[in-house]
Parts: structure tokens; sequence; C-alpha cells
């Protein structure tokens, strides 16, 4: 070896050397902590980086970042992630889905840790909103946000077609389905602006139409979900009035059509009350929230959840589960509700729901957000969501068109999805 | 060992031959880096995972054989999906070969300004593919622009995007406009390839302009009719993202095309190892296609080099 190459090679290791040991140091400290979301709101943002910010106070070597997915495809970037090897320590997870990720085993169980942190009180949050999340008694995802689907209405837009304001209807005991597509129908009659949108629907999302069918006391599949249900006579009346509030009344859009209530150009749409951060700030219209309207079988209520969950088997998974447990304890459940409806009995009042949603009304929070927690279903979910949900998917789109045979639709949705119910 | 060996055996390593052979090694090194890296290795481990059941959820990835295979046969889905497949394939290229050669033969001509159409019909190739289908959703929605134009003049548009036959012909139409333009300049080069003094003497035998292209101008430009169709066939088979922004496969499955079901089945549904059985079956009918088309080669093409 030449004097050069060897004092190059000197060099190097100089400069490499110790940078490898600062780099081995600082990998045994530090740990980094992700979490998926598919929210890349600001405020959103910077409630959980607070949160973040005070787990580090008492964990400095422990840093959490966030990472907004688009929701569109936020499950399958997530799997995709994992089938790559490089899964978030954390993760959102939808309702739909809660299924699939609770049964799979994928998920740490949090029940001991949750009850082992000092001031968690488990005991606060309510069976109602965990039941999803949980197996064998074991819970693997919080739900950090129990959110009811609710109407927004445009009373300007109502008014003017001279229909009766679901505020009037509910003040006079008609709040039902018949009138409020009523209302939707002489909106859109006027030509001006559409009737009643169910909103991310698009006539592909058909699990958020239990926002209305539920009304009729219809469910897609039987309570053990092994059955299909979409035959059943109250799936049939409801799926065939809503066929003809589209087609027949023209109460609501027709498929290819895209509308935006929030833009001012709808009567009503049903959505979660989460929503409320998209009405206009200028050109405001009047709005008012309403619970759904009553249906055949009387009142009745509907929600979406979210859980967070931690993943097992991963490096950090123990301080993922802390990090979740202190996410979650009273007190940051209280910054959470900010935005996402709490699964803490303790908060679910008019008072601490109206110190953080100061764009309701104390009317409007114990009317729709209280009473749709506390009586409301979930949207329907099942293992293996996605493939059932294409393939009704695919079967309905028969349904969507001016002169379909509604049972015979129905029929052939049962004839595909029940040998994957039966699995 | 003798003297006279020693020169021998001091003959330089590096001979001319050797020389030139490195050379041309390290030449494609590179390029033969990037496909087995890329192409090769993905190749075999798809095949690999297509032995497989892979639970990406439950972390689990359990050897099964053939049952992926099996199960190919027996998926009910899959003749409407290689329905969906072999339609797409074969509006997509009847109309995009006809159009671009329509358009290369419009486009042959010494005109002034001719250069700005050119450029004009080729600038969708270099237009983002989502962003342009993304456009294109919104003219075919049923309240969107192409509706609002046909009600203009009086006439009802169908709900392009939700009629199973409007929807196909739609993403046919949306995929064509978007890569006329590359034929189009394929067959302009071919075109231009062909000597001026065949026609002369076409003409001077008496040949119409019709005959002169059926027998002149066609059998010319004959291997860049198969170098295209190849090219058109294999993008054709292997549309996505016109689906997934348009029709996400519908409505029903008419629009479910084999890359899009292959994606549905391995993302969306997690079964990954199914999902890589679907694109062998894929890799194989892309092979069989090439094949036949380069043994059809020999029957149809003419004055290939």
């Amino acid at each position: 070896m030449t004097l050069t190459s060897l004092k190059t090679s000197a060099a190097i290791a100089g400069i490499l050397i110790p940078l490898a040991s600062s780099g081995v140091a600082w990998a045994q400290d530090a740990v980094n902590l992700r979490m998926t979301t598919w929210s890349a709101n600001e405020a959103h943002m910077a409630m959980l980086n607070e949160i973040a910010a005070g787990f580090k106070e008492t964990h400095p070597n422990v840093t959490v970042s966030f990472e907004p997915l688009p929701f569109d495809s936020y499950t399958t970037t997530l799997t995709t992630q994992i089938a790559g090897g490089n899964p978030p320590d954390l993760a959102w997870i939808l309702e739909t889905t809660a299924a699939d990720f609770v049964n799979s085993g994928a998920l740490a169980p949090l029940t001991e840790a949750f009850t082992a942190t000092e001031g968690y009180d488990i005991a606060d949050v309510t069976e109602k909103a965990t039941a999803l999340w949980t197996r064998d008694g074991q819970l693997y995802a919080y739900p950090f946000s129990t959110s009811p689907f609710a109407i927004f209405v445009n009373n300007d837009l109502v008014t003017a077609a001279g229909a009766r304001t679901p505020a009037e209807l509910i003040a006079a005991g008609e709040w039902n389905w018949e009138n409020a597509f009523a209302t939707a129908k002489a909106v859109a009659d006027g030509g001006s602006a559409d009737g009643l949108i169910v909103r991310d629907f698009n006539y592909q999302t058909w699990q958020n139409l239990a926002s209305i069918w539920n009304g009729w006391g219809a469910t897609p599949w039987s309570e053990d979900g092994k059955t299909c249900a979409f035959t059943d006579q109250p799936m049939v009346d409801a799926m065939t009035r809503i066929h003809q509030a589209i087609f027949t009344d023209g109460a609501m859009p027709g498929p290819g059509e895209d509308i935006d209530f929030f833009a001012g150009n709808a009567a009503m749409t049903i959505t979660q009350i989460s929503r409320a951060s998209l009405l206009p700030t200028e050109d405001a219209f009047d709005w008012d929230l309403v619970p759904l309207p009553e249906g055949p079988v009387g009142p009745y209520a509907v929600v979406g959840q979210a859980g967070v969950g931690a993943f097992a088997n991963r490096p950090n998974t123990d301080i993922a589960v802390e990090f979740l447990a202190y996410m979650t304890n009273p007190e940051n459940s209280r910054k959470l509700a900010q935005y996402f409806p709490p699964a803490r009995a303790s908060l679910l009042n008019a008072e601490t729901l109206a110190e953080t949603n100061p764009l309701l009304s104390a009317e409007q929070l114990e009317n729709v957000v209280i009473s749709g927690i506390s009586t409301g279903t979930v949207l329907p979910g099942h293992t293996n969501f996605a493939q059932i949900q294409q393939t009704v998917r695919a079967g309905l789109d028969a349904m969507w068109v001016p002169d379909a045979d509604v049972p015979a639709v129905l029929q052939s949705v049962c004839d595909s999805i029940n040998p994957l119910l039966a699995r | 060992m003798s003297l006279a060996a020693e020169p021998q055996d001091r003959r330089p390593f590096w001979t001319v031959a050797r020389r030139d052979a490195a050379a041309g090694y390290l030449f494609i090194a590179p390029q033969l880096l990037g496909i087995i890296t890329f192409v090769l290795v993905p190749l075999g481990l798809v095949f690999w995972y297509s032995l497989h059941e892979w639970n990406v959820l439950a972390n689990s990835f359990n050897f099964v054989g053939a049952a992926n295979y099996q199960m190919l046969l027996a998926d009910r889905s899959l003749p409407a999906v290689l329905g969906a497949t072999a339609i797409f394939s074969a509006g997509l290229v009847v109309f995009n070969m006809g159009l671009a050669l329509l358009l290369a033969v419009l486009l042959d001509q010494k005109l002034k300004g001719i250069v700005v159409f050119r450029t004009l019909f080729f600038s969708p190739v270099v237009v983002s593919l989502v962003a342009w289908t993304i456009v294109w959703r919104f003219l075919l929605q049923n309240n969107g622009g192409i509706n609002g134009l046909l009600d203009m003049i009086g006439v009802e548009g169908p709900n392009w995007l939700r009629t199973p036959t409007t929807a196909m012909i739609s993403v046919i139409v949306v995929q064509v406009f978007k890569n006329v333009g590359l034929n189009m300049i394929l067959f302009l080069a071919a075109l231009q390839g062909v000597p001026k003094e065949l026609y002369e003497a076409a003409r001077v035998d008496g040949a119409g302009r019709f005959k002169q292209f059926r027998r002149i101008t066609l059998p010319l430009i004959s291997p860049t009719i198969l170098l295209t169709s190849i090219i058109t066939i294999v993008g054709s088979l292997q549309v996505f993202a016109q689906i997934a922004v348009l029709t996400q496969g519908g409505p029903g499955m008419s629009t479910t095309v084999l890359v899009y079901y292959l994606y549905q089945q391995a993302f969306q549904f997690h079964f990954f190892g199914y999902g890589a059985t679907l694109s062998i079956l894929l890799f194989v009918i892309v092979a069989v296609l090439t094949f036949a088309q380069w043994q059809l080669r020999k029957r149809v093409v003419f004055y290939e080099n």
C-alpha cells in the first residue's frame, strides 16, 4: 500500500468511525414512532403534535410523527406499507375494516396497558363504542372518534322553494323521511339547486346509505354476518323508496353528478358533524344541523367510527402502546373531542362538547351529537369488507338506472355475496 | 519449464479481442443491471408469490402450491374480466391504429404550418395521464361538458360513465385520444420513408390514389404497422389509471379489465398471492399475443430488412 492510499484510508476512517459510533448511540436511545392518519387538516395535525409534544416531556427520547394518507385509498396504502415491510407503528383504522384489523392479529392488545396506566379510567370508555374494536374481551384499537350522521340544511334554498324547513318539521313533530324527501323534491323542482345528497356515497360507497335504510330497520347482512339480508323486506322497501326518491321524485341527484352541498348547491346533505368545518365563511348561507328523520320504524341514529391501534411485533410496540394510552387518557381525550366526538361517558355532555365545538348550538349538540352517540348503530362492516364492498357495489350498479327492478337487483346482490359472507 | 515458453506466458492479458469484449460488457452493464434488478428479479418473485397464500394483515406467508392457480380456473368473475379486457384491447387497437394512420396520411403533406398541426395532435402524449383522465371525467359526467354541449343542440346525451356500453366506449376513446399521437408520429416517419419515385411510376401506370395507398404505402409501412400494433396491444392490456379514475371497473364489472382486477385482488382485498397469480396470467397472455404477432410478420410484413 502506498503512502498516499494509507493517508486516504486513515482520513476516511477518521471521518467514518466517530460518525458510526455516534449513529449507534443515537439509534439506541431515540425512538421514532410513526402514526398514519387520513386527515391532513392543519388544526387536527396541530392538536396531534401538541399531544406528541406532551408525551415527549416524560419520554424525551420518543418522537411521534404523523403521516396523513389520502382518505380514498387509505386502507390500500396502509396495507401496501405493511406488505412492503415498512408498517407504521400506529394507525387510524376505519370502522368498515375494523373486523379485518382486529381479527388478523396485526394489532397489539391494549386492555392491560390501559388498565395499568395511572388515571386512565378505562371504565369511562363506553362499551357501545368499543364493541367493534374488541375481540375476546381484549381491546385492539381505541375508538377515538364516534361521529353521528346528521343532516346539514341550507335553509335559504328550502325557504326560497316555499318548502317547510326541517326545523319547522321537527317543531311540528313531522320530521320523517316522507317529509324530508318532499322538502328535497321541492328544492330540486325549482331547478337551480339539488335536493338531498348522501355525502361520499357517489353511487359507490353504498354503506353510507345505512344513514337512510336504518330508518326502515334494514341491514345488509344478519347479525352474525353469515347471511345476506339485502332481500329482506325492510331493505327492499328502503331501497325502493331511495330509488323512487332519485329517479321518480328527483329529490336526490342521480349517478354521475357531482354536486356539493357546502358550495350551496343542494338543500340538504347527510354527513358527519366533523364536516361542519366545510361550511363557507364567505357567501355563507343560513344553515342548520338536524338529526336524521324518523323512518317507518321510528327514530334512529347511525354513527361512523374511527379507531387507532398499535401494530404488534414491531421493535417499538410497547412504547407505541404507551403513547396510545397517553393520547387517549381523560385529559387528551378532551382535546381530541374538539374534532372527534369522544367515547368517554364523562365527556359526553353538552357542556364539554360546547367548549370544543363553537360552531354548533347547545340544542344541536344535545339532539344530534349526544343522542346520536348514545343510541346510534355503527355503519355496517364485515371481515374481508373490501371484497364484499366491491361485489355489492358491482351488483347495485344495476339498480341506479330509472327502470331498475329493485327486488331482482337485490336478489342478485345476495347471490353474489352469500359465498363471501359464509366464509 | 523451457526458457522458450517464458515470452509466450508474458503475452499481455488484454488482447484486442478481450479489450473489445470488456468494453462491450461495460457498456451494456448499466442496462443489464437495471433489467436484472427491476425486471427479472421481480418477475421471479411474482411467480414465487403466486405459489403462496400471503395475508399481509395477519403476517402469514404460506406455501400453497398450485392452489392459487386452481382458484384462477374456478374464479367466477374471471370470464367477465377477460371479456372486458378483450373488448377494450380490440376496440383500442382498431380505433387507435385507424385514427393514427388517417392522421398520419393527412399530416404527410407539404403545407405551410403543418408542423403546428403535428405538434397539436402529438401534445396529449406528453400530458400527465391522470390529469388528462380527470379532466375527461368531468366532461363525461352526466351533468358534465359533453352532455352540456349535446343539450345545446337539443340532444339528450347518455350517462356516459354509468351505462355499461358507453362506459367502455368512453374509456377507449379517452385512451385513444391520449396516445394516438405516438402511433401517428411513427406512421408519419414511415410514410416519409416511402420513396416518392414509386408513386410516380404507379401514376404513370395509371394507378389511382387508393390503389397507390393499398399497393405501395401499406406494404412499405407494414413493419411499422406491426411494431405499433404490438406496442398498442401490450399497452392496452396494461391499462389501469383510466379505469381507476373514470369507472373503478363499473358499472357492474363492465370495465373491470385484468390489470384493474389484479389491483383489486392484491391491494384492495389483500390477496397478494392470488394477485400475483393473475399477473402471471397477464404475462402469459401478453407473451402469447406478441409471439403470435411476431410469427404473423412472415406472412404480412413485406420488405423487412
